[in-house]
Formats: structure tokens, C-alpha cells, sequence
């Protein structure tokens, strides 16, 4: 569903993302993990048009995304959860989801939004900016799957988030998953999350990939070993 | 200062200096709201905001004429299509300003002060090479000439009136399309995060055009009401853009309800004690006041109250 190959960025010259290749299957979560500073956020922008690719290839279900600009990469299907949430803080949390139909053309929130986070339809003329943090990530979410996209990404969805609701969090993507069927990349340094989640685990050190395995065949010590500082 | 007068005349004076003042907010309500979009929801200084209001009352007064040698029997209904064409005109300037020179230059908002006022000049010398160095005035149908009197000391003027109407109609669709239309809530989302409205799946750059463009276009229906009240020369867009960021930063730069509410007050007091003191001294105590309030309160008088 999702194809990247040899996907290269940079910020001026130097260069933080060295060739990177990976292909997510639809309906499958893939996690990308790897500390600070080691490409996740980088990616997952580069991936949205929001950092410009120096080379390499994007496609979504066959359609090459390359050179496109955000909002037409989001048209073709890829939607966006940001670290730290972005959400607009003045808007209410209704039209918060709503700037999330621009491509779709719908003019209404979709009823099945709203199922899968209740406490969004609750709170739904409240300011965006006056919500709690995990709420503000509920929203986010909301947002992106608003413009119906194929591939899902979300940077460090659960920075800043308690324990309770990373693991109602965790239920939650894969749920999205069962019903809408779209292909889910996570960044992450939580490797509980991870695991909980993913079906594949990605590895990224100094902007290439060092580690790829699949839950199931996951070495979990291997792993941590990439994650601690 | 009030000795000289019977208490009835006081009266009649605050009667109809109220509505001098109310007239007065109409205008600045006119003014503010192309101003109001561009620099309280773009962050945009455009100093070429005054430009932009002459050009709709150049409109105005070209059509004037036209409909006079032309359409005399229309001539009754004139300014409403005049209206419609001065938005128009300058809408489509404004889209053009965007795409040529603005753009460039969101990330430097100094320069955009210097590159709109350079654009002023620009447009003021277009102005007096075509229409000349002296001032214009439209002919005023019939119907709108003359005053309503109310008593036998208050009467209004019925143009007065009209712009009252019409600025409250352009308040209202200002108000709707920015808060109940999908293009309004895209121009707050790109206003609030450009990078993410673009990741969301807005056409950040388009949005920002038709902002500007739509923001010019109220612009120039403001200038083709004020024909209705004045005359149109080329430098007179100069008079009206102080007092036009005025109202703006006073009412606090993202809040319509402000711009109102500011508008509103910065007139009244304006207008009552011009009656009685001179017009400068009037305006120095008005700048003082509102100096004064935006040291305590640099927000401005509405702000949105939001977690940080």
C-alpha cells in the first residue's frame, strides 16, 4: 500500500535520511522505532511533502506521491498525526475534524468518527486548545482519518500520554485497522506500545534501517539494545 | 461647555451627534473588515489597504458616469451593481498582489510593510495619471438624497443611513463566511498552523490568495460606500489607513467582534466630542485613550482565552 524506496532527505546539506527502503502491506501496522534524534520525525515528514525529498521514490497504492505537495499527498490517501498533536488550538474540536474533509468534499463528520472516540462528539464545541493532552490525541486522530486515508502515520503518538490511555490507544489503532482496513506506520520508543500494536518492527539509527523483525519473531533484548541511550 | 445650551437642544445635539457617530462607525466598520481578514487573520500589514478602497470608489464613480450617459433610466439602482464590481475589481487586484509580490514575502513581515506601501505609491500615481490629480464625486440617486426628520430639531441623512444598512449586511456575511463557511475554516486553520492545515489537506496556497483576494474585495465595496459621503482623490486612501489599523489592533487583531466593539466606541467618542472640542483636539484625546488601553492591554479589547 505504501512503498518508499530509497528515500533520501536533507535539512540545507546535511543529509538525515540515507536510502531508505520499506514497503507496508494494506492493513498492516508497521512500527518505526529508534531514539532521539535518529530520522523518525524526519520521515514521517518527508513522507507528508512537509520536509522536501532530496531522491528516492513515495508511493501510495500505486500512485506516486514524490514530488506532490502536502495537501495533494493527503488527496492521494496518506494522512498525518503529528508529534506533539497540532491540532488548531482556536478552532472548535468539531472543526478541528472538519479541516480534516477539505479533500473528501464531505461537509459533515462521518457518524463512525465519532464511535471510535465518543468523548470527541462530547466535547464537540469546546476549543481545541482547552483539551487534555490524550484528548488532543483522540483528536488528531480523528482529523487525519477524517480524510479517509489508506496509510495512516503517527510520530510518537504516545509522548506526554499516561499509561491507561496508551494501552486504549493501542486498542484503538488496531480497531481502526480491522474496520476501515488501512495500513498503519507508528514511530515510536516505547517498545511495549510497540509490540502491543505493530505486526512488523522497523529499527532506524543515524537515518538508515539496522533491525527489521516481525512480532511474533521479535528479539525483544536486540531491540531494546537500539533503544537505549 | 454645556451652560450655553437648553437642556432640550443638549439633547438633540447628543441625539444627532450619536448618529454622526453612528454614521462614523459604519465606516470604520467598512474599513476594518477588508483589514480585519487580512492583517487580524493573515498577520499581513498591507499598507496599500487604503489603495485598495479608492480603487472600489474609482469603480463606483466610473460606473456613475457610465449609467448617467448610458442607462439614465437605471440609473436609480447604479450603486448596487456598482458595489458588486468594485468588489470585483479590487478582489482581482488583490488575488493579483498576492500571487505577484505577497507570497514572497510571508516569513518577512517588514518587508511586506515596505513592499504594500511601495505598492500604495504605485497605485495612488496610477490613480492620479488616470483619474487625474483633483478629487471626484458621484452623482447620488434621488432617492438616497435628503434627511429624515425624526423631530423638529433631530433629522437624519438618508445616505447615512444606507451605509449603516450596509455595513451591518457585510458584517454579517464577513461573520458567516468567516465561521460558517468551509472556506473560512480553512483560512483559521492555515492561520493558526500553515505546515499541518497543509497536511491536513488544505491548499495552503490557494487559501492564503483567495484571503487576500476576498479581504480586497470588501476593501473596495467599502470605498464605493464611501462615495456615497465624500469625494474620492487619489492619496485619499492615506486618510483612512491609520484609523483603519486602529480600529483593527484596538479591537484585538483576530477578533470580529472586537473590530466592532472597537469601532464602535473609537466613533462615538470621536463624533460627541468633536461637537465640542475641536476636531484635532478630539482626535489627540481618542489616540491618547486608546494608547493608553493597548498599554494595559496589548491584546487589544476581545482575545481569545486559550490553554498556552
Amino acid at each position: 500500500m505504501l512503498n518508499v524506496q530509497d528515500l533520501r532527505a536533507a535539512y540545507g546539506a546535511s543529509e538525515v535520511l540515507h536510502g531508505l527502503d520499506f514497503t507496508v502491506q494494506p492493513n498492516e501496522i508497521v512500527a518505526i522505532m529508534g531514539r532521539n534524534g535518529m530520522g523518525k520525525t524526519t520521515l514521517m515528514k518527508t513522507l507528508m511533502g512537509i520536509v522536501p525529498t532530496k531522491s528516492g521514490s513515495v508511493s501510495v497504492d500505486q500512485t506516486p506521491i514524490t514530488d506532490m505537495k502536502s495537501h495533494q499527498r493527503v488527496a492521494n490517501g496518506i494522512a498525518y498525526v503529528p508529534q506533539g498533536r497540532m491540532i488548531f488550538s482556536a478552532m472548535t474540536v468539531q472543526e478541528n475534524v472538519e479541516t480534516g474533509l477539505t479533500v473528501t468534499g464531505e461537509r459533515s463528520v462521518p457518524g463512525d468518527i465519532y464511535e471510535l472516540f465518543p468523548v470527541l462528539l462530547e466535547m464537540k464545541n469546546r476549543r481545541g486548545g482547552n483539551l487534555s493532552g490524550g484528548q488532543q490525541q483522540q483528536l488528531a486522530i480523528a482529523r487525519a482519518l477524517a480524510s479517509k486515508p489508506k496509510v495512516l502515520l503517527l510520530d510518537e503518538p504516545t509522548e506526554g500520554i499516561q499509561p491507561s490511555i496508551i494501552r486504549e490507544m493501542g486498542r484503538t489503532l488496531r480497531k481502526i485497522r480491522d474496520e476501515k482496513g488501512l495500513s498503519i506506520v507508528v514511530s515510536e520508543q516505547v517498545l511495549s506500545f510497540a509490540l502491543d500494536v505493530a505486526d512488523r518492527v522497523l529499527v532506524i539509527e543515524n537515518g538508515n534501517f539496522v533491525h527489521e523483525a516481525t512480532r511474533d519473531a521479535v528479539d525483544e533484548a536486540a531491540v531494546s539494545r537500539f533503544l537505549s541511550v | 461647555m454645556f451652560a450655553d445650551y437648553s437642556s432640550q437642544e443638549l439633547l438633540a445635539i447628543f441625539a444627532m451627534q450619536g448618529f454622526a457617530g453612528l454614521i462614523l462607525f459604519s465606516v470604520f466598520v467598512l474599513m476594518a473588515l477588508g483589514l480585519a481578514i487580512i492583517f487580524g487573520q493573515m498577520g499581513v500589514i498591507n499598507m496599500a489597504h487604503g489603495e485598495f478602497m479608492i480603487l472600489g470608489a474609482y469603480v463606483t464613480y466610473m460606473l456613475s458616469n457610465f449609467f448617467e450617459a448610458y442607462l439614465p433610466d437605471l440609473f436609480g439602482i447604479y450603486f448596487f451593481i456598482a458595489m458588486i464590481c468594485a468588489f470585483i475589481a479590487s478582489g482581482a487586484l488583490g488575488l493579483f498582489v498576492e500571487w505577484a509580490l505577497i507570497r514572497h514575502l510571508y516569513k518577512r513581515p517588514l518587508d511586506t510593510l515596505l513592499a504594500t506601501w511601495g505598492l500604495s505609491l504605485i497605485l495612488q500615481q496610477i490613480y492620479r495619471s488616470v483619474f487625474g490629480a483633483r478629487e471626484v464625486g458621484v452623482t447620488i440617486p434621488d432617492w438616497m438624497m435628503g434627511s429624515l426628520p425624526l423631530t423638529d430639531m433631530i433629522e437624519v441623512p438618508i445616505n447615512g443611513i444606507f451605509v449603516m444598512v450596509l455595513a451591518v449586511s457585510i458584517s454579517i456575511a464577513v461573520y458567516l463566511m468567516m465561521f460558517r463557511s468551509s472556506w473560512g475554516k480553512q483560512v483559521r486553520a492555515v492561520v493558526q498552523n500553515r505546515v499541518m492545515a497543509g497536511a491536513v489537506g488544505i491548499n495552503t496556497e490557494w487559501t492564503d490568495r483567495l484571503t487576500f483576494g476576498i479581504g480586497c474585495g470588501v476593501a473596495g465595496v467599502a470605498g464605493s460606500a464611501f462615495t456615497m459621503i465624500g469625494s474620492t482623490g487619489p492619496t485619499a486612501g492615506q486618510l483612512y489607513i491609520v484609523d483603519t489599523f486602529l480600529v483593527v489592533v484596538f479591537g484585538g487583531a483576530a477578533s470580529l467582534l472586537g473590530t466592532i466593539a472597537s469601532a464602535f466606541s473609537i466613533s462615538q467618542a470621536q463624533s460627541i466630542m468633536e461637537f465640542f472640542l475641536s476636531g484635532s483636539m478630539a482626535k489627540v484625546l481618542t489616540l491618547l485613550t486608546v494608547v493608553g488601553i493597548l498599554m494595559i492591554r496589548p491584546q487589544g479589547l476581545f482575545a481569545l482565552k486559550l490553554r498556552k
